[in-house]
């Protein structure tokens, strides 16, 4: 098991370097898209600023408080969208054949479905993401156990976000034109989790609680660290459950990844 | 001619329209971000509730506006515009300067047929499920219909020249992905997708909504919300007119300097 983890480390490395030199072969573009992304990321949370030009606060929350919010959904979007963030391509990978080949290879075909591709580059939107949460983190009165809780909020955010990257882009193993579902979960779910839940009606936040759980990339250990009494009245100990929800949901993704697997049958010749 | 550019678009149109499984699954997507920000716009309007002139009504309606604009428009760019720059970096773009055709009316028309389909099955059914799900609001006469029938292939050809041109720069740079991306960056936040262009502050506000952004989707709202009325509907649409006929010159004069850098190998 843990020597399969290694290999899988490794290989993944292996292919990231190697994307990562194609990449360097238009340094021009890179940089453009490097810094393109860290800007597109700047002025979407510019956008929020221009909203609170006109209001002071929104759901009951203030600029700072919703800067920790996007922050921290942003940075596990981020650190999924690096990582795993490939695998929206899945379809494209069956059509082409590439998927295929990559079964001949001698390295587990998750790891390297992920890093197909592998863009460096996007690393500047978990910078911008750090930088958001940084500033925000400015402004929370701290205690020993508010930083435990913002830690593991940040780890087990991206384990979230890694999980509902995986678990959706499944769906093209059955339908391979219809990845663009996944991204209502993954970008639609970071979008909704950059503002304060409450103002989405109660239904909505019970579904991102039991259904889709992405209230535990950042809602419920904000609620803590920022001493935030919950305006939906769930148990409090939601507010620490985001590492048992992040593990439950990557085991249920990898799951869901294997059945994949399993129903695949190539597209033939 | 005409008959021929109208053949070209019906068939990008028909192009578009063989992955059904696809566009359901955007329009899906559409109307879950739709939902998403309605209510975060519907939190805004309630503090604020003439935010930018608008009321809670027409922020809601402009939400819906916009994702039934995002694909006709094109705002992350694509479309055949993208076919465009793979052509240049493989060569292929040599077939496309020996047609008979403008180069750029070629894919004009493709982009125009590629957009129609857009309309038709990405911009329908949001606005049908808009209004399902929220109040929002219709245009409440004959004019601001017509406006707003004009409006789009306005905005369309706006977008157009801005991705044609983004397009070109591979003649320099051989991979157009960078700038293509810069666009999209500048697109997304200026064309009012992040947030509409009337709630920009102070001086700010007046600046954007005379920028070529301001064609894609800014106007056509304001048209369809009446927001606009009377002349400065004709204001409107003239600006967006104005824009399209700049950008499509610079293309041409774009075209002109690339057209006489190319090599054509081989053959």
């Amino acid at each position: 098991m843990a020597e399969g983890a290694v290999t899988s480390v490794r290989g993944y490395r292996d292919i990231a370097i190697m994307w990562t030199r194609a990449a360097m072969a238009y340094p021009a573009s890179f940089w453009m898209m490097a810094v393109s992304g860290f800007v597109v990321g700047v002025l979407d949370f510019v956008g929020i600023w221009i909203m609170f030009h006109t209001i002071d606060s929104l759901g009951g929350w203030t600029l700072a408080e919703i800067a920790f919010l996007y922050g921290a959904t942003g940075f596990g979007l981020a650190a999924a969208d690096l990582v795993v963030g490939r695998i929206e391509r899945l379809g494209q990978m069956i059509r082409t054949g590439r998927l295929d080949s990559m079964f001949l290879k001698p390295l587990p075909l998750l790891t390297q479905v992920c890093a197909d591709e592998f863009a460096l580059r996007r690393f500047a939107r978990l910078l911008q993401a750090v930088v958001v949460l940084g500033i925000a983190c400015a402004f929370v009165s701290w205690t020993p156990a508010k930083v435990l809780v913002t830690l593991s909020m940040v780890v087990s955010g991206s384990v979230i976000f890694f999980a509902v990257f995986i678990g959706f882009a499944c769906i093209q193993f059955w339908t391979i034109d219809a990845n663009e579902v996944a991204n209502a979960f993954t970008y639609g779910g970071n979008t909704m989790t950059q503002y304060p839940l409450t103002v989405f009606p109660r239904e909505v936040v019970t579904g991102l609680t039991v259904l889709v759980p992405l209230a535990f990339v950042n809602w419920y250990p904000a609620l803590y660290v920022l001493d935030k009494p919950d305006p939906f009245g769930f148990p409090e100990w939601l507010q620490f459950a985001s590492p048992l929800v992040a593990a439950i949901m990557m085991s249920v993704a990898l799951l869901v990844w294997r059945s994949g697997v399993r129903h695949y049958t190539s597209t033939g010749s | 001619m005409t008959a021929l550019y109208l053949s070209v678009a019906t068939r990008a149109f028909r192009r578009y329209s063989t992955y059904p499984a696809a566009t359901l699954a955007g329009l899906f997507t559409n109307c879950v971000f739709g939902v998403i920000i309605s209510y975060v716009y519907l939190a805004l309007w309630d503090q604020q509730p003439d935010a930018g002139g608008y009321d809670s009504v027409d922020a809601v309606t402009y939400v819906w506006i916009g994702q039934a604009m995002l694909m006709t428009v094109m705002v992350w760019g694509g479309g055949a515009t993208a076919d465009l720059s793979d052509r240049i970096r493989t060569g292929d773009v040599a077939l496309d300067l020996y047609r008979p055709v403008p180069l750029i009316g070629w894919y004009a028309a493709q982009d125009l047929g590629r957009a129609a389909y857009h309309l038709l099955a990405r911009g329908v059914a949001p606005t049908i499920v808009g209004a399902l799900l929220f109040q929002i609001r219709f245009p409440d006469s004959v004019g601001a219909w017509v406006g707003f029938a004009v409006s789009v292939p306005l905005a369309v050809m706006v977008s157009f020249a801005v991705r044609f041109l983004v397009a070109t720069t591979a003649f320099w740079l051989l991979d157009a992905t960078g700038p293509a991306t810069v666009a999209f960056t500048l697109t997304v936040f200026f064309s009012g997708f992040t947030v509409p262009l009337v709630i920009f502050p102070g001086w700010t506000r007046e600046l954007v909504m005379v920028l070529p952004w301001a064609a894609y989707l800014q106007i056509p709202a304001d048209i369809w919300l009446g927001q606009r009325e009377g002349w400065a509907v004709i204001g409107g649409l003239a600006l967006q007119a104005c824009w399209a006929a700049v950008l499509l010159g610079v293309c041409r004069l774009v075209l002109r300097q690339a057209t006489r850098k190319v090599v054509v190998q081989g053959g």
